[in-house]
């Protein structure tokens, strides 16, 4: 049975058969043409695709194996969500070491995409956390990777896309922590220069940072946002979750309701609603590292047509001019999002051949798909990108070109190696081609 | 509350596991569970051990193996010493067209679902009568209450075990043994990967959750969810002039 599929950022469609994985110890199903696993599908472009191909749903692989209370290590399936796995821990005094902005992803998705956190500059990415993982190919082979044993193949799949072989379990190292809330401050800043100063003397005493910045401002105000700091908060502060309304995007409506004037609207009020000195607040993790997780279907905000996310990251030495041309071009086309962040990556180095963390600053946010408007946009953000020997993020791109790709990252040509034969993604087709 | 001794028949089928996810998260269970597949009830009773179960023991049973039945049933009882829970949830979805064309195939998938269901509820519930004590839950189906042209050897094996636990309930009323009769309406399941999802399809947790607090509740027939006693009590109205002429 053919579906039509879409990722989280709902561009672009792919028709694929979707085979439920439900048993770690069988052996792949049998394929006509390729395939691809994906957990979630929390990804926003094309890397959890496979147009015309097999989605293995690995969704059903959702068990835990082994847990050791004396050292935080845990085993779980691919398919298991990194939200359950905090439900989990957290009340048994363990916290995962690295989550992105969303808990809705599986652990097999964020080792293929190595995704990195709000920790990034003292934890480096999630792949620097994953002891172990058993990799299973088409043609029935089963793959144990550490640092130690089948290094290659460790590294490949870090960051490999999903392309390498499905991901059966993996053997994670968590972090000991006394509960889930967090000691955090939030300042608002005027202008770009001042989130490089803040990163610097936040990075010592902080273990999470990140800073929300308004993407329309201009002239002097260009950068300005709000810097969150944080660490996990040493007394338990509440045994439960405040709790909180769930809402959700009913259906999607006919245009999107992000817009020249709504943005302007919202981030001005975001801005000017933020305390001008540090406010310090007892914070949950839940709605402090998931904010956007209490709105279910949030993606549908932009519409039929949905949208295009776009995260890049800048060396250190360009960083400040790199992401201040990035700004400007932003702010002068008037689109962008209510959401957009950066932040200061560390100089942990990411163990995948394909891990998009590097040290610098990432700044993400997303368009509305205007079609040819935003695309040419999104290209000429690319070059500044590719000029200041940065990189854009392949979890999260649809439309980057295959040379802009290669450029970014060098060791596609060692990677291509390890592809199981018969799995492939749209992405892959598209940037290796 | 002490520690609550709960026999699951057919654990990886999905809706007995999301169930006994939830049991195990409750500390103080130990489980037994029984299934075809050696590896999947191993990788099934790993899990529910990390999520809090106190002991899981894996037992093995084809129930289509009906000579097999009592030993399994014996050896469950011994190691469990006591068992104040008991969850029938093996099943299959037979294929109708094929039904109507090739007997043997019929009959052995009326044997799965509703012989071999019945026969185990039948050993069980003496078990349990002996004890004194306890819930025998047991998986039928909202496809049980009428026969419909696309699924009628699945509904009528469901039927059979909806009769049956509605004699076996009257029977032990007043021992202590509770009979819960379990029926669920569209549950996306591996058992039904192949159909196309709407409005009335429910997650196996939801249902889970529904067959949890019928077993704390003792209740005796349960729809899940809830809106299948609406829908069924129309359909099973409808009278047969009109039944026969409508495609459901």
């Amino acid at each position: 049975m053919s579906t039509t599929l879409q990722s989280w950022g709902r561009y672009p469609r792919a028709t694929q058969q979707v085979i439920r994985l439900r048993d770690r110890s069988a052996p792949l199903p049998a394929l006509e043409g390729h395939a691809l696993p994906r957990g979630n599908g929390r990804s926003y472009g094309d890397v959890c695709l496979d147009d015309g191909g097999t989605l293995l749903d690995a969704r059903g692989l959702d068990r835990f194996i082994a847990f050791d209370p004396a050292t935080g290590v845990l085993r779980c399936e691919g398919g298991m969500l990194l939200g359950t796995i905090l439900d989990f821990c957290v009340p048994r005094g363990w916290f995962l070491p690295v989550v992105p902005g969303t808990r809705f992803v599986t652990v097999g998705g964020a080792t293929a995409n190595d995704v990195h956190g709000k920790n990034h500059h003292v934890a480096g990415s999630f792949g620097c956390h994953v002891l172990a993982f058993e990799l299973l190919r088409s043609d029935g082979h089963r793959i144990i990777c550490t640092n130690a044993e089948n290094p290659d193949w460790y590294a490949a799949t870090l960051g490999g896309l999903g392309l390498t072989g499905l991901v059966t379990w993996v053997e994670l190292q968590l972090q000991r922590v006394p509960g889930g809330w967090f000691d955090t401050e939030t300042l608002r800043f005027n202008r770009l220069a001042d989130f490089f100063d803040l990163s610097v003397q936040s990075a010592h005493d902080h273990e999470y940072t990140v800073a929300w910045v308004d993407c329309t401002a201009r002239g002097a105000a260009l950068g300005r946002g709000v810097f969150s700091r944080g660490n996990h908060a040493m007394q338990p502060t509440g045994a439960h979750a405040p709790h909180h309304v769930r809402l959700r995007m009913p259906c999607t409506p006919p245009f999107s309701l992000v817009n020249g004037a709504s943005l302007r609207g919202f981030n001005a009020l975001y801005f000017h609603r933020a305390p001008k000195a540090v406010l310090r607040a007892s914070r949950h993790y839940l709605p402090w590292l998931f904010p956007l997780d209490h709105i279910q279907e949030w993606n549908r905000i932009y519409g039929p047509r949905g949208f295009l996310q776009y995260q890049c990251v800048l060396p250190p030495a360009t960083a400040q001019d790199g992401s201040r041309e990035l700004l400007e071009r932003i702010a002068a086309s008037g689109t962008g999002s209510f959401l957009a962040v950066l932040k200061h990556l560390g100089e942990t180095p990411s163990r995948g051949l394909l891990s998009f963390p590097r040290p610098g600053t990432t700044l993400a946010l997303d368009f509305a798909n205007r079609g040819r408007h935003t695309f040419e946009l999104l290209d000429r953000l690319d070059d500044v990108v590719a000029e200041a020997g940065g990189a854009v993020y392949p979890a999260k791109d649809a439309r980057m070109s295959g040379e802009h790709f290669r450029q970014y990252f060098p060791a596609w040509r060692q990677f291509q190696a390890f592809i199981d034969p018969a799995f492939s993604s749209g992405f892959w087709r598209r940037v290796s081609q | 509350m002490s520690e609550q001794h709960i026999l699951v028949v057919g654990a990886t089928s999905a809706i007995a596991e999301a169930t006994l996810r939830l049991w195990a998260a409750r500390g103080g269970t130990m489980l037994y569970l029984l299934a075809r597949d050696t590896a999947r009830v191993e990788a099934i009773a790993d899990d529910l051990r990390v999520r809090g179960a106190t002991v899981v023991h894996p037992g093995l049973l084809d129930v289509a193996d009906f000579a097999a039945h009592a030993r399994a049933i014996e050896l469950a009882w011994t190691t469990l010493g006591r068992v104040d829970t008991v969850l029938i949830a093996h099943g299959t979805l037979p294929d109708q067209a094929r039904c109507e064309t090739d007997e043997n195939y019929a009959l052995r998938e009326f044997a799965v679902n509703g012989t071999a269901t019945v026969a185990l509820a039948g050993l069980i519930a003496q078990k349990l009568a002996e004890q004194g004590h306890g819930t025998l839950a047991v998986i039928s189906s909202v496809a049980g209450d009428r026969g419909r042209a696309s699924n009628y050897l699945y509904g009528s094996a469901k039927a059979a075990v909806s009769t049956y636990l509605s004699g076996l309930r009257q029977r032990l009323h007043g021992r202590g043994v509770s009979v819960v009769t379990l029926k669920p309406g569209f549950v996306d399941t591996p058992m039904t990967a192949s159909f196309k999802k709407g409005l009335l399809w429910a997650t196996p947790e939801r249902i889970a959750h529904g067959i949890v607090r019928a077993v704390d509740r003792r209740r005796a027939v349960v729809y899940l969810p809830w809106f299948w006693r609406g829908i069924m009590a129309v359909i099973r109205c409808l009278p047969e002039f009109v039944f026969q002429r409508v495609k459901l």
